[in-house]
């Protein structure tokens, strides 16, 4: 049973488990990057201080937050199938784990910006920078190991949350280890989707930590 | 002499849940062009808030302040960023730009200006020389004493070249041989730039070395000011004459 076929099946699978997972964190942070920002800047201590934008990010991000992916890959069918055109394989996958991460990364870009001195912002803003010139030369790229850290977080958690997909024939390793495990008793075949699994979060989160701490200027 | 700084009626109430905390209560003074202006008073008394308010990262609840002929309180957000570009502040805990090496942080204004990279790296080249840290342009904050962080601070704000310079506790976090060395820096920028300076202390031995004027602050109201000498050798009132005689025990 481990002949080429099973080996080009798991290569396919672990295309499309990354596939899903990098596209998913791209379109993620295309939403929840802003999202984030946002939320920093209308916060009560932020640069701009506004209640009820506030207020609606944050509970449009507890909202999503607090349904299972589960359920939510099940709820948005509609709207997967209006973007990509089918409710399954590895790029209708993509939709819910969007959904699922924007809130999530939003929530991390907002604590990583929070994390920023204020010291500085004020500094820059007695030297009368702009909002936007503080938001992107001061908050942003003084934040940016943290918000790495962030991106590594990320990738891994929407790692785990594609192989949750599998569920409704998601594709990718996770479907793999769903069909031939649990389906059909082949435990081998399991356990090897979860290696390579552990090893992907493994690769990615060692790059990521290497990266984040090469960027990180404050250290001597 | 027309003043370059001119504070009427300011009135800071900070509200809490608590209830209310006035930090400057009726504040009126003026500070004229090329003046080393202290303000000093015990901790609490208001100073930092009233120096803050000088370049309105502190909203006053009432009173104007006025910079040259403009009311910084009737300023529309735009006209307020370009007030602010000519009063340069320095701070207690330097506030750099800590993922930017030193020349990028002399730079940063000259950034939000609009200036071109290579005009804006010449000039804060410059500047380094000025103040002593050529040889640092490629470090990083992280790698400098407090002295140096604070001179690449004093650096970064001259790149705009302002008029008014706003010192808040700028030499605190720094033992008394560094202040030394920072105070004589903050002179000769006062002798060749002609920049005035506001300087917030809690140290009578700054004043002493460096202001020509000073006013006194107790629990937000001004009690007292005049010149140094002024003040220093005759203070009229509890509150100065408390703070003086304190530095000078503490002196000995």
């Amino acid at each position: 049973m481990w002949g080429k076929e099973m080996i080009i099946m798991l290569a396919e699978g672990t295309a499309d488990t990354l596939y899903m997972t990098l596209m998913s964190t791209l379109f993620g942070y295309v939403l929840g990057l802003p999202m984030g920002i946002l939320l920093a800047v209308t916060d009560k201590e932020g640069i701009r201080p506004n209640r009820l934008i506030y207020k609606v990010l944050d509970f449009v991000a507890n909202l999503v937050r607090s349904i299972p992916f589960l359920i939510l890959l099940i709820l948005v069918i509609p709207l997967t199938k209006a973007i990509v055109g089918k409710s399954y394989g590895s790029s209708a996958t993509v939709v819910p784990l969007v959904i699922a991460a924007a809130p999530f990364i939003a929530r991390m870009v907002e604590s990583s910006l929070k994390e920023v001195d204020r010291g500085v912002i004020e500094a820059a803003i007695s030297m009368g920078a702009g909002n936007f010139q503080i938001i992107w030369k001061v908050m942003l790229a003084e934040a940016r190991t943290s918000l790495l850290v962030g991106v590594t977080i990320a990738v891994g958690t929407i790692l785990g949350y594609s192989a949750m997909a599998g569920v409704v024939g998601g594709g990718g390793l996770g479907d793999i280890a769903i069909r031939y495990g649990y389906y059909r008793y082949q435990t081998d075949v399991m356990l090897v989707t979860i290696i390579i699994l552990v090893a992907l979060v493994q690769i990615l989160q060692g790059l990521g930590m290497l990266l984040s701490k090469k960027m990180d200027k404050r250290r001597v | 002499m027309e003043p370059i700084i001119k504070v009427e009626h300011l009135n800071k109430i900070f509200s809490s849940g608590t209830g209310e905390v006035v930090a400057a209560d009726d504040i009126s003074f003026s500070i004229d062009k090329g003046d080393i202006f202290g303000i000093i008073g015990l901790s609490g008394a208001g100073k930092s808030t009233l120096v803050r308010c000088l370049n309105l990262l502190e909203r006053p609840t009432s009173g104007s302040i006025f910079i040259g002929k403009n009311n910084l309180l009737e300023l529309s957000e735009r006209e307020l960023r370009m007030e602010r570009r000519k009063i340069g502040m320095i701070f207690q805990h330097f506030n750099l730009l800590m993922q930017r090496n030193v020349l990028d942080n002399v730079c940063f204004p000259l950034e939000i200006a609009g200036m071109k990279k290579k005009e804006a790296r010449e000039r804060a080249s410059k500047l380094l020389k000025t103040v002593g840290l050529k040889e640092k342009a490629k470090a990083y904050p992280a790698q400098l004493s407090g002295g140096q962080k604070q001179r690449v601070a004093i650096a970064r704000v001259l790149a705009a070249n302002p008029e008014i310079l706003l010192c808040d506790e700028a030499t605190s976090a720094l033992d008394p041989q560094t202040t030394k060395s920072i105070l004589s820096l903050l002179k000769d920028i006062n002798e060749k730039y002609g920049i005035t300076i506001v300087v917030i202390t809690h140290e009578m031995s700054v004043v002493r070395e460096i202001c020509s004027h000073v006013a006194v602050l107790e629990e937000g109201k001004l009690v007292e000011s005049g010149t140094v000498d002024e003040v220093f050798d005759s203070p009229k009132t509890e509150a100065a004459r408390k703070l003086i005689l304190n530095a000078g025990i503490q002196n000995k």
